[in-house]
C-alpha cells in the first residue's frame, strides 16, 4: 500500500514538472512539430539581440511562438508564416534573410573575400616562382662543357 | 604600381576602422519598423473604460500619436507626465493598453491623469502583434488618413520630443491642413 502511494505521489510530481516546461503544445503530427521547431529556430526574437524565439523567455517570444503554433494549425505554409513576421517586425527577425539587392553583400561578401584572398595568395606565389635573371639553374653550353670536364677529371683521378 | 600595393593594406585597415568606429555609436536595440508607410492595422477592440468598441476608423481624421503602454512597464511611468503635458498642449494622443490588467490600467489613469483621447484595450496583445510592438513604450505617428508615418521606441522625454518628434508631428499637422 505504502509503495503504491509513493508511486502515485511520484507520478503526480512528474506531471507537475511536465507542465512547468514552457509551451507544451499539442501538434497534429510530427511533421508539424518539426516545422514548428525549424521556424522557431529560424526566427529571431525582436526584443532580445541574439536569440531565436525558440530559445528566448521574453514575453514577445512566447507570443510569437503561440502565433506560429496557431498558424501551423491553420495550415499556413512556412513562407506565409515568415512573411507574416517580416511584415510586422522587418527583416531583423530572420536569421536567413531573403536574397535582395540590400542583402547581397551579406550573403556573398564572405565568399568574395575568400576568393580575393586566394587570388592575392596565387599572385604572390607566382611572383616568387618567376626566376630572377642571373640565378638560373640552367647552364649555358660553355658551362656544361666545363662541368663535364671537371667531372671527367674527378673520375680519372679515382 | 608597387607603391599602390604597399599602401593597400593601410587603406583596407582605414576602411574597416571607419566602419567599426561608426558601429560603436549605433544602437542595436533600435529596429527599423516594417510598418512605416502602411495603414494602421485593422482591429476591433473595446476601450479601456469599457464604454464602446473601437476600430481603426476611429483613429482617422487627424494626425495623432498612438502610444503603446502598460502598467507593468516601468519606463511608461516615466513617460506618462510628458504625455500629459503634450495632451495639454493640444497634441492628439491615442493609447493602446498593451497586455495589461484592465483594473490596474483604470487605476493608473485615475491616479496619473489620462492623456489619451481614446484608449484601446489590447489585453491579448493581438493589436500589438499586428503593429510589430516588441516592448513598451512605443509610439506610432499616424497621419490624418490613418497611415503610420513614424515610430519611436522608448521613453519620449522633453528633449526627444523637442529635438526629434515635434517636427515630425508638426509636419503631419501641416500636411493635413487644406
Amino acid at each position: 500500500m505504502k509503495r503504491w502511494l509513493a508511486a502515485a505521489v511520484l507520478g503526480l510530481s512528474l506531471g507537475g514538472m511536465a507542465q512547468a516546461a514552457i509551451d507544451t503544445y499539442q501538434f497534429a503530427n510530427d511533421a508539424e512539430r518539426e516545422r514548428y521547431h525549424d521556424l522557431t529556430k529560424e526566427l529571431r526574437c525582436p526584443k532580445c539581440q541574439n536569440q531565436d524565439i525558440a530559445d528566448s523567455n521574453a514575453p514577445i517570444a512566447t507570443d510569437l511562438r503561440r502565433e506560429i503554433f496557431r498558424m501551423l494549425g491553420e495550415g499556413k505554409s512556412n513562407q506565409q508564416i515568415i512573411d507574416f513576421m517580416v511584415d510586422r517586425y522587418g527583416d531583423f527577425v530572420r536569421y536567413k534573410p531573403a536574397l535582395t539587392a540590400r542583402t547581397w553583400l551579406l550573403w556573398f561578401g564572405p565568399g568574395v573575400l575568400l576568393v580575393g584572398g586566394f587570388a592575392v595568395l596565387a599572385l604572390i606565389v607566382r611572383k616568387r616562382r618567376t626566376p630572377v635573371p642571373g640565378t638560373s639553374a640552367d647552364l649555358s653550353p660553355e658551362e656544361r662543357e666545363r662541368l663535364a670536364k671537371l667531372l671527367d677529371k674527378e673520375q680519372t683521378h679515382d | 604600381m608597387k607603391r599602390l600595393v604597399m599602401i593597400l593594406p593601410l587603406l583596407v585597415f582605414l576602411m574597416v576602422a571607419v566602419v567599426l568606429y561608426r558601429g560603436l555609436f549605433l544602437d542595436p536595440t533600435e529596429l527599423p519598423s516594417a510598418m512605416i508607410g502602411k495603414p494602421f492595422p485593422a482591429f476591433s477592440l473595446p476601450d479601456v473604460q469599457g464604454e464602446r468598441t473601437l476600430t481603426q476608423a476611429d483613429l482617422e481624421g487627424r494626425p495623432a500619436l498612438v502610444n503603446v503602454w502598460g502598467t507593468w512597464c516601468v519606463s511608461c511611468r516615466v513617460e506618462h507626465p510628458v504625455l500629459n503635458k503634450l495632451a495639454e498642449q493640444g497634441v492628439l494622443i491615442y493609447g493602446v493598453n498593451y497586455k495589461d490588467d484592465n483594473a490596474a490600467a483604470l487605476k493608473w489613469l485615475a491616479e496619473f491623469h489620462n492623456p489619451y483621447t481614446l484608449d484601446v484595450r489590447d489585453e491579448q496583445g493581438t493589436l500589438g502583434l499586428d503593429l510589430g510592438v516588441y516592448g513598451a513604450p512605443e509610439t506610432f505617428f499616424i497621419d490624418a488618413k490613418g497611415v503610420i508615418r513614424h515610430k519611436y521606441v522608448g521613453v519620449i522625454d522633453e528633449t526627444v520630443w523637442r529635438e526629434q518628434l515635434a517636427p515630425i508631428y508638426q509636419g503631419l499637422v501641416d500636411e493635413a491642413r487644406p
